[in-house]
This record gives C-alpha cells, sequence and structure tokens, in this order.
C-alpha cells in the first residue's frame, strides 16, 4: 500500500529552482528518509506534502488524497515537525500539548498512549513555557505535538538538525517505535551516518534525487574500491595522496581518510610504500565496504 | 603543555545565573596553532562558556586570559585579537561578498590599501571572482560558510571561534571547510571549534567532552578512544554525555 506518491514534482521560486522533477513513494508504516544538505529541497518537498505549498508542476498523493483537491482531509491525518520550532512559546508544555489535541478535536487522554513514550521525558515540566525549554526537550514536545491527534503519516522536517549525538540517538528509537505503531513517517536529516536508521531513503542534493533504495543496496552499489587509510599525520597524509598517481577522490573520515584510485589494480602494499618514502609512520590501510555518506559524494 | 604557548589560559571558571551553575569550575589551556575541539551534550554549557572566552559575557569567577589578556577588564583587546564564526550568524545577506568583506575588515582597524588588496587575494584563492558581486543571500551555503571562515580571520587574529561552523553543508564542502581549518592552524591561528559531527572531532589536535557544566574529558582523540576503550569519538562522546542528568539550560 503506497501512503506517499511524487509524481514528478518540481518547484521553482523567482529565481531558483528548489525541486527538480521528483518522484518517489512511500509504502505503509515505512519509515522513509530524505537525506541532503541544506539548500537540497526538502523543506520545499515537505511543505508541499503537507498543503502549505504549491507545486509549480507534478503532482503528489498523501494516503490517497491529492495535495492540491483534498487539502482538508489531508491536513486532519497528517502530523507536520516543521524544521524552525513553531510551537507556542508562551504557553506551558501541557498548554501546547492540550491546544494542538483540541484544534483536531481530540484531548490529551484519548491519546496518551500514542505520545506516553516521548511525552514522559517532558512531562515533569509541563507547567514550564515552551520558550524555556533545552532543545532536545523541545523536539520532544514538538513531536508529541505532531502525534497528539493520531495521525496516520508523520512529515518530520529535520528533527535531529543542531542536537547532540546522545539525543539524535534517542530520537531515532522513538521513531522505530511509533514505526511499530503502524504510523508511516518521512523524516529528513542532513546527518548521512542517520540513513543507515531507515527502511529506506532519498539521497537528494540540489533539488534532484541522487539515489533511492534501501540503506543497504545504495551502500552495495558503490562500484570503487575503497581504502580506509591512517598515518601519524592525517592533513599531510591527505595533502600527499592527493598527489599520489591515479588518485580519483581523497575524503577525510575521521581518523581515517577514505581513498579511491582511477587504477583498479592498486593495492595496499603500493599505497604503504609511497606513503613510506613520503615519511608517514604508523601507516594502516584497510580495504573498506562504502558507507552512506562515501556514496552520497560518489553521485554529487 | 609549555605555559609560554598557552594562548587560552582557564583556570577555575564558574558562571551562575542564579542558583543555576552553567559552567562549574573549568580548567583548561589551550595552545597556540591548535585545533581544539570544544564538545558537549545540548545544554552542557558550550555556549556559555564561549560566550566568556569572546569577552561576551562576564565570568562569576576564576582567572582566564585569552590572548594573554585578561577577560575582566581587558573586553575591546580580546575582541580586536579573536576571529568568530558560527552556523547561525555569519554573513549579512543583503550585502555583496566584496561588501561584507570590506565591512568586517573595517570594523578590524584594517587600512584601506591593505583591504583592497587582501581582498583580491582572498576572492581569488576562493575562486569567487564571478560572484565577488553578488549578494551572500544568491550565493550557496557552502560557498557562504567558506567565505565567512575566511572572513573571520580576514584579521589575522590569533583565535578563531567556531561555534558549529559546518552544520547542514553538503559533506564534500564540510571537507573543504576542514581543509580551511588545517591551513589556518598551519599559519599559526588557534582554532577552537564546536561540533555534532563526531567524526570532526577525530581532526582536532585535542577535544575537551563537556557535561552537566563540566569537563568530563579532555585529551587527544586517540588517548580518549584508549582510555575509554572504544573505536571511535561518537562513542566516547555517548559514553560520557549519557552520564548527563541535567536536562534543562
Amino acid at each position: 500500500m503506497k501512503r506517499i506518491i511524487v509524481e514528478n514534482i518540481s518547484k521553482s521560486y523567482k529565481n531558483a529552482q528548489a525541486l527538480k522533477n521528483i518522484s518517489f513513494e512511500v509504502n505503509d508504516s515505512e519509515l522513509f528518509g530524505l537525506i541532503g544538505p541544506d539548500g537540497a529541497g526538502k523543506t520545499s518537498l515537505f511543505r508541499i506534502l503537507t498543503t502549505l505549498l504549491l507545486a509549480t508542476d507534478g503532482s503528489a498523493e498523501v494516503f490517497g488524497y491529492d495535495v492540491v483537491k483534498d487539502y482538508k482531509k489531508i491536513r486532519n491525518i497528517v502530523g507536520y515537525m516543521p524544521g524552525k520550532f513553531s510551537l507556542y512559546q508562551d504557553l506551558s508544555v501541557e498548554e501546547n500539548l492540550n491546544f494542538f489535541a483540541t484544534v483536531f478535536g481530540t484531548t490529551i487522554e484519548e491519546n496518551y498512549d500514542l505520545v506516553k513514550d516521548i511525552y514522559s521525558h517532558i512531562e515533569p515540566f509541563k507547567h514550564r513555557l515552551a520558550g524555556k525549554l533545552s532543545g532536545g526537550m523541545k523536539q520532544k514536545l514538538a513531536l508529541s505535538c505532531a502525534l497528539i491527534h493520531r495521525p496516520k503519516v508523520l512529515f518530520l522536517d529535520e528533527p535531529t538538525t543542531g542536537v547532540d549525538a546522545v539525543s539524535r540517538k534517542e530520537f531515532w528509537e522513538m521513531l522505530r517505535g511509533l514505526k511499530q505503531k503502524g504510523i508511516t513517517i518521512l523524516v529528513s536529516t542532513p546527518y548521512m551516518d542517520e540513513a543507515s536508521l531507515c527502511d529506506r531513503v532519498a539521497l537528494i542534493q540540489s533539488g534532484k534525487i541522487l539515489s533511492i533504495d534501501t540503506p543497504e543496496n545504495i551502500t552495495n552499489q558503490y562500484s570503487h574500491k575503497l581504502f580506509a587509510i591512517k598515518s601519524n599525520n592525517l592533513y599531510k597524509l591527505s595533502k600527499d595522496l592527493k598527489e599520489f598517481k591515479s588518485t580519483r577522490s581523497v575524503y577525510l573520515f575521521g581518523q581515517y581518510l577514505h581513498y579511491t584510485s582511477n587504477d583498479n589494480n592498486l593495492n595496499t602494499q603500493e599505497i604503504e610504500q609511497f606513503l613510506f618514502q613520503k615519511g608517514h609512520h604508523e601507516i594502516e590501510i584497510k580495504t573498506i565496504k562504502a558507507s552512506i555518506e562515501d556514496c552520497f559524494m560518489d553521485l554529487m | 603543555m609549555n605555559s609560554n604557548t598557552a594562548i587560552i589560559t582557564v583556570k577555575n571558571l564558574v558562571k551562575k545565573f542564579g542558583d543555576f551553575t552553567a559552567n562549574d569550575n573549568l580548567n583548561f589551556e589551550v595552545a597556540q596553532g591548535e585545533i581544539f575541539g570544544f564538545l558537549g551534550a545540548n545544554g552542557a554549557g558550550k555556549t556559555t562558556a564561549i560566550k566568556i572566552l569572546c569577552g561576551l559575557s562576564f565570568p562569576t569567577s576564576g582567572e582566564i586570559k585569552i590572548a594573554n589578556f585578561d577577560v575582566y577588564n581587558e573586553r575591546e583587546k580580546i575582541k580586536k585579537n579573536i576571529g568568530y564564526m558560527s552556523q547561525k550568524f555569519s554573513l549579512y545577506e543583503d550585502l555583496t561578498i566584496v561588501e561584507n568583506i570590506r565591512f568586517y575588515a573595517g570594523i578590524y582597524g584594517m587600512s584601506r590599501k591593505n583591504i583592497k588588496t587582501k581582498t583580491l587575494e582572498l576572492i581569488t584563492r576562493l575562486g569567487l571572482e564571478d560572484v565577488k558581486n553578488k549578494q551572500i543571500k544568491e550565493i550557496p551555503l557552502g560557498w557562504k560558510q567558506k567565505l565567512a571562515f575566511s572572513v573571520a580571520i580576514f584579521h589575522n587574529p590569533k583565535i578563531v571561534f567556531l561555534d558549529e561552523p559546518t552544520g547542514g553543508v553538503d559533506p564534500v564542502t564540510r571537507r573543504q571547510f576542514w581543509d580551511l581549518i588545517y591551513q589556518a592552524a598551519e599559519q599559526g591561528i588557534t582554532v577552537f571549534v564546536t561540533t555534532h559531527y563526531m567524526d570532526e572531532a577525530e581532526y582536532c589536535d585535542r577535544v575537551s567532552i563537556m557535561v552537566d557544566g563540566r569537563i568530563e574529558a579532555l585529551d587527544t582523540p586517540q588517548n580518549l578512544k584508549e582510555i575509554y576503550g572504544v573505536e571511535n569519538m561518537n562513542d566516547v562522546f555517548i559514553k560520557l554525555a549519557r552520564k548527563a542528568t541535567r536536562v534543562e539550560s
């Protein structure tokens, strides 16, 4: 069952084309990720699917409803957490949640089971003004508010941006839990490592989709021999490898550099010899499987 | 560390807001030319500390020297000797590239002649000749961030503070940005950087990790990984930040 269908959507603003002929589908209870940097067009797409913005071209359906003709129906069945914190700063935590419940003709009590896992983290502070919450708590309140009317489809626009590694991990665990409850989720993120937590992802850059598949299949399709290399001096290593014969790409990856060559027969001994001559020590070279970030940069 | 080369010295830094202790007795030194990663969970107290180090806010107590200037009574001197850039605030959107450079250089009191030659040099180095008269809002985020960094070190400060400089930029640009950071450090500029990308923590010479207002760990990435018996900085961070009990900042 397709819960979201996007067909040839394009969006142009005065000076820029934000989306260029985008198409994809999201299945029932799927956790689907839009992975891409700022300016990729993620927010435009979210606003089109939540009926807040008209596409320049193409069509889209959410839960079988057309985003233009049936916009009122869509608004009742989707939850939307925009990238910018958009709750009422001068209402308390509880007042915000109550407000969103009332707008959708329901109550906190009626749907408490759905938000409990998330809301319980902030419930001890329910009388605090939303404007006075920390980043991680605002994020949990925003998700609770987007869920309180038991939506069928959840749209989360960069919910983890600017959030620390621990809170990000917790947040993704919450999303897995919501998926188990049968909610279809479209989530965007600029953090490439979060792709592996989705069922399927679309890699998106400058308004175009680079690839759509399961994270596993995307990384399996990476077609180059990939080396992870480190030595005592990462910056010098990077400079030296860029000078090496038939170098295709050199990218920093934490404590390693990821390296590809145009020469398919290049082996670790040759690289090691070269680096040794360049004066490196503590050299470590291994061939590795590509990550989503390797794939993204390769497709860019 | 040799105290002669320390460019940032923080001794017993405490900052309180009412009965809330945002910074609870911080102690560290940063050497000249070092790339120092200042990490911590949301609400751990990083921003409060950075404001003090930049001369924008007074500590409650402690002895803090930035480029040998005192944070209590030499704040203007501190500001002249540092650069600052963040993801949220960098350049003026409705000024052109050249206007932004001139504006910042002017604030830092550089001479007109010096500004002119250095601007030309910068525009060439970043390959921005064709867009130099475009407004900032018209150029892609990646270029904007690289330019913002170059502007922050345009007056050749002793230290540059970078507050989540790479948030949201594409993975290739993020790496080009780190090339710029390495170049600056090679020129002797000290880099004080915060980030939520844990792979970037690996690029720092040393890293401190704040939890609940205190520095819980401070060492080279290599040593931290060994101490905590984990493979990468992400796991170090998660091990430490999990201990946080503070929920509010």
